[in-house]
């Protein structure tokens, strides 16, 4: 079983889509991270959490059918990146709609719901995924 | 003392059948393709400077970690206290540890070395095996949320397909290459033909991917004996020279890349290659391509040079059979001679020595003169290229 701690500390921006912004150069990252790639040691000290607005739009998708153990009672389901109008792109499921209605460029925008659950007797994890508009 | 070079060679190959080898463990494989390497270069236990091993993921599957010690010590090389390390790179791991054996020789330290790959992936329960492949990814922002290695591959696959408006028959001519060739190669996990449309029928895994797309689930071995020009000359040996070595890095996560088909460590790792070994494009006699999904068959052909982005399509009808204009995948391939993690990239070396010492067999190529080896990791995260050249 996972220990809480491993859940917790995420919470914040899986809840939240809260990701981080470069003061240095202004470009936004999800998932969070220390060091901008663009502006290396210029960035250090200067990452600064940025929440998300969770509007996005498909850049593309596959139906999965074959799935680890913690998604088997979901299958088929919609995986996805979406490209955040912020910039980031993040992988994410699509529900709440027929995997035939998915299409690349469709809008979406973020549902907080549950992800998985660890085991029979671990702790249900929650996150992000997303509706189409 | 003669002025010698600090040129790398491969003298001695070996591997085990890959497939699902119930009765063989993680420690049996490894020592029956270690055994098969030194009997065929040569040499003695008295020889060998060092070991380095490559593994995917014995410590999720098989609960073993300290592989290096496992290996040299049911090898029988314990008392000699001989160094034995392992290399992890993901599926990268073989090639990667090849790499860090050839720079061991060439900084002068070493002069034989043994590197193995090894994976044992059918000890845990099919229905546990997609958890423990899903680990190469970001677990944390990837695989958390239900993504899976082919779920990545099938996005990539289904942008790609978008954009340059590739058919789905082009991807399923990869694994229709591989499985032809597999027929004709007595190691390989699958020696069925496959039609293009049973290719394009199977179970859908990730769609657009169907279970003909995706590389199967693998055990093996593969090793081989690299040695300096020094100890070639003293004891009178030939070998395969490795004439370029590369490895380059991308972002973790898919989403995270400027392009998500443009696998940006290839084509970093090939410019390096290819400017170190100092040939063409042309030049090459064959390659052999880490197609654990058959998209990235044909973003590999682009992103290594063979042809501009969005072509590949031109190339996998016919230029990719053995005696095509770039024939690819003449052991099989991941997806029918096997994808046995850790093992991989090694054994496409022991392909590659067996081509150019025109020992291939039925599958042998026309010729052959100069391989190109291509091992990479999870989505695309490292690439680790070989040239090699056959005398």
């Amino acid at each position: 079983m996972t220990e809480l701690s491993r859940i917790w500390r995420e919470t914040e921006y899986r809840y939240n889509l809260i990701g981080y912004k470069c003061k240095n150069c202004n470009r936004t990252y999800f998932p969070p991270r220390d060091i901008c790639p663009y502006c290396h040691r210029e960035s250090i000290g200067k990452m600064e959490k940025f929440k998300l607005s969770g509007n996005g739009e498909i850049m593309s998708y596959s139906i999965v059918h074959e799935s680890s153990s913690a998604f088997k009672r979901q299958v088929p389901y919609v995986m996805a990146l979406i490209k955040l109008n912020e910039g980031p792109v993040i992988t994410a499921q699509v529900v709440d709609c027929d995997p035939d209605d998915v299409e690349i460029g469709k809008k979406v925008h973020m549902a907080f719901r549950k992800i998985r659950e660890d085991g029979k007797n671990g702790i249900i994890e929650y996150g992000y995924k997303f509706r189409i508009n | 003392m003669i002025a010698l070079s600090n040129n790398v060679y491969v003298i001695g190959a070996g591997e085990t059948k890959y497939g699902e080898l119930w009765d063989k463990s993680l420690r049996n494989l490894a020592v029956e393709a270690g055994l098969k390497a030194i009997e065929n270069a040569g040499i003695y236990s008295k020889d060998i400077n060092a070991i380095y091993g490559a593994n995917g993921l014995a410590g999720t599957i098989n609960e073993q970690e300290n592989i290096g010690a496992l290996i040299a010590d049911f090898s029988g090389l314990s008392n000699e206290g001989i160094p034995s390390i392992r290399v992890e790179a993901s599926t990268a791991s073989g090639a990667a540890a090849l790499r860090e054996a050839y720079l061991s020789i060439k900084s002068g330290e070493y002069d034989v070395v043994v590197v193995g790959g090894v994976e044992k992936m059918t000890d845990i329960h099919g229905s546990d095996i997609i958890e423990k492949m899903s680990s190469i990814l970001d677990r944390e922002w990837e695989a958390f949320y239900g993504a899976t290695p082919a779920a990545m591959a099938a996005i990539i696959a289904r942008k790609y397909m978008h954009d340059f408006n590739v058919e789905k028959e082009a991807l399923a001519m990869v694994p229709v290459n591989d499985h032809l060739n597999a027929s004709k190669n007595p190691d390989a996990q699958y020696h069925n033909k496959l039609t293009l449309k049973q290719a394009m029928d199977a179970t859908p895994v990730a769609e657009p991917l169907n279970l003909m797309d995706c590389s199967p689930v693998s055990d093996g071995a593969a090793a081989v004996v690299l040695a300096s020009e020094d100890f070639m000359k003293r004891n009178k040996k030939e070998g395969i020279k490795i004439i370029g070595s590369a490895i380059a890095q991308d972002y973790l996560s898919v989403g995270s890349r400027d392009s998500i088909y443009t696998l940006k460590s290839t084509h970093l790792a090939a410019e390096k290659a290819f400017r170190r070994a100092n040939i063409k494009r042309d030049d090459i006699s064959f390659v052999e391509l880490h197609d654990s999904f058959s998209i990235y068959a044909l973003l590999e052909l682009e992103d290594l040079g063979f042809v501009e982005k969005g072509k590949a399509k031109e190339l996998v009808y016919d230029e990719i059979k053995t005696n095509g204009r770039i024939p690819v995948n003449p052991s099989g391939g991941l997806k029918a001679k096997g994808d046995p993690y850790g093992a991989v990239g090694i054994g496409q070396v022991v392909e590659a020595y067996l081509q150019l010492n025109e020992r291939a067999g039925e599958r042998q190529i026309k010729n052959a003169k100069y391989a190109l080896l291509h091992n990479m990791a999870g989505t695309g995260t490292s690439s680790v290229i070989h040239i090699l050249e056959g005398y």
